[in-house]
């Protein structure tokens, strides 16, 4: 009966009125006192694999309730260079949630790639890393990271790799990942124009049964209109997402950032 | 006089009770403003209709009709703004008609005040009533509960603070309809960029002795950004099921049909 009011997965939950929302535990009268350490800063990041290429995105937006707190703060960085410059590095970090526990999260995962640099003297695969932030995360299952963490970078064979997780550690390579804020926005719209999903090729069949159009590769320049547009689109019906959007292109030839602006109503 | 229907009450409190949340209602999380200057009146809104955190309505109006001479920004529950100042103008209509006066603006602003009174706060509409009448210029708020305020300038929305710093920075007495409609569209703007419940375009309304100028989208400082990539799909990438061809001279016996002009502002976006 729960599911009756749901037909907009954003709406779900006592969203008119938290008075009004019928109590569903504590006793009559008895009152918890409460702490609440997790703010959400809103936002939206987003990260694609190509065939020797990984893209990562995130806007630049950092807000809490109304209000924009900074217009200017990355949710993208660079893990485990030899500095702290991160001039050397070859793996990102996205994270999007509570700020607080993202920059957290970066401060730890890069100094365990820093000590690994420094014990085996090379840097950290992107896989292990990825095994590593998950053990991360669940460490604190039960108070845990409020982060959605992607984690981009080349795999051992060249090929752009995508590693995508919830706050408590569960991950999965991907082809590609929205999260965040406008996470539901973005997403169908890469299942569509990465995986060309729900796309069929004309008149092979009749009726239903048609044949899907086929997976390609797509090239660098492709995936980087595929973002903008994106998160322009995300901009333009989210109210946490604008301001900026930061772009980090990871290929052999290492890290390449890009900044440029977003509508900022 | 005005008439809810309760009839489904008792049959939501019982789903509320076994744990369905109630319905949202779109708001306009929003920035209005108003502002006296010699001469007249000036009042302001955005365009933002938000639900939750997603943008409902991009360009909606937030300034409403009363009557000619008065005007009215509303900002809460859309619905309850949409229908209260409707509900309120039309009374008004009739009750100018029976004294054969013009309508006055506190007349106005004392209806509103008691209708919201009666709803205890349930009807949640909060305006800005603006309007010039035979005894003067004058601008009132009107809040969800009943209270109102009469002020030089006033805001209100969840933009209202970023708007009033601009009002408490740059107001000053005597100012010129220039003067006091750039101030008004200031405040709003400010609220545009710095409140996310607010967004996209101004609209102004200019209310003199004379006569009232509506200036719809008078700043437009959100046009979207082009796509960069093509989106069309060629057809057959979906399943044809079943095909029939409506000629646009028959389309009439569907649908009635409005030409719109090459300009005209209320274009859907659709991929060419």
């Amino acid at each position: 009966m729960a599911a009756m009011f749901s037909q907009n997965p954003l709406m779900n939950g006592p969203n008119y009125s938290f008075n009004d929302s019928p109590r569903t535990s504590a006793p009559e009268g008895a009152r918890e006192h409460r702490f609440d350490p997790y703010t959400d800063n809103g936002g939206s990041t987003l990260a694609i694999a190509g065939a020797d290429f990984t893209i990562m995105a995130g806007d630049t937006r950092l807000t809490s309730g109304y209000s924009i707190n900074s217009r200017h703060h990355p949710k993208l960085f660079k893990i485990g260079g030899t500095t702290a410059d991160q001039k050397d590095a070859t793996i990102v970090l996205s994270v999007v949630g509570f700020a607080a526990d993202g920059e957290a999260l970066k401060e730890r995962l890069d100094a365990i790639c820093k000590m690994y640099r420094y014990r085996h003297g090379k840097p950290m695969s992107v896989k292990a890393c990825a095994q590593r932030l998950s053990t991360i995360l669940y460490q604190k299952r039960f108070f845990p990271y409020y982060a959605y963490a992607i984690l981009g970078g080349l795999d051992e064979e060249g090929k752009g790799a995508v590693y995508s997780y919830d706050p408590v550690g569960s991950y999965e390579r991907e082809q590609c990942r929205a999260g965040g804020a406008a996470a539901s926005l973005i997403m169908p719209f890469l299942d569509n124009q990465v995986n060309f999903k729900n796309q069929y090729i004309p008149n092979s069949g009749e009726g239903h049964a048609l044949q899907e159009r086929e997976r390609r590769p797509l090239s660098r320049n492709e995936v980087e209109v595929l973002v903008k547009d994106a998160f322009d689109g995300a901009v333009e019906r989210h109210i946490e997402v604008g301001d900026g959007l930061q772009m980090m292109v990871i290929t052999k030839d290492g890290i390449e950032e890009i900044l440029m602006p977003l509508k900022r109503d | 006089m005005p008439g809810f229907d309760f009839s489904n009450y008792n049959r939501n409190a019982a789903l509320h009770a076994r744990g369905v949340p109630l319905p949202k209602a779109t708001s306009t999380g929003t920035t209005i403003v108003g502002c006296i200057y010699d001469g007249g009146v000036v009042i302001a809104a955005d365009t933002r209709a938000t639900s939750g955190p997603i943008v409902a309505d991009k360009n909606c109006e937030k300034l409403h009709y009363i009557a000619p001479n008065i005007w009215c920004a509303g900002a809460g529950t859309a619905a309850d703004t949409e229908f209260t100042t409707a509900l309120i103008s039309s009374q008004l209509e009739l009750h100018s008609l029976s004294t054969g006066r013009k309508p006055r603006v506190v007349t106005c602003m004392t209806m509103l005040k008691q209708h919201l009174f009666r709803y205890q706060g349930y009807v949640g509409a909060y305006l800005v009533v603006a309007g010039v009448d035979p005894t003067g210029t004058h601008l009132f708020t009107v809040h969800a509960h009943g209270s109102t305020d009469k002020l030089p300038y006033v805001t209100m929305g969840s933009g209202s603070l970023a708007a009033m710093s601009v009002f408490e920075t740059q107001w000053r007495a005597q100012l010129t309809r220039d003067d006091a409609v750039k101030l008004c569209a200031d405040a709003i703007e400010a609220g545009i960029w710095n409140d996310l419940g607010s967004g996209s375009n101004v609209d102004v309304a200019v209310i003199t002795p004379e006569k009232t100028t509506l200036m719809r989208n008078y700043i437009r400082p959100n046009e979207r950004t082009q796509k960069l990539g093509s989106y069309a799909f060629p057809k057959g990438t979906t399943a044809v099921l079943n095909e029939k061809i409506i000629r646009k001279e028959e389309i009439g016996k569907y649908v009635s049909v409005l030409e719109l002009t090459e300009e005209s502002d209320d274009k859907m976006e659709v991929d060419t």
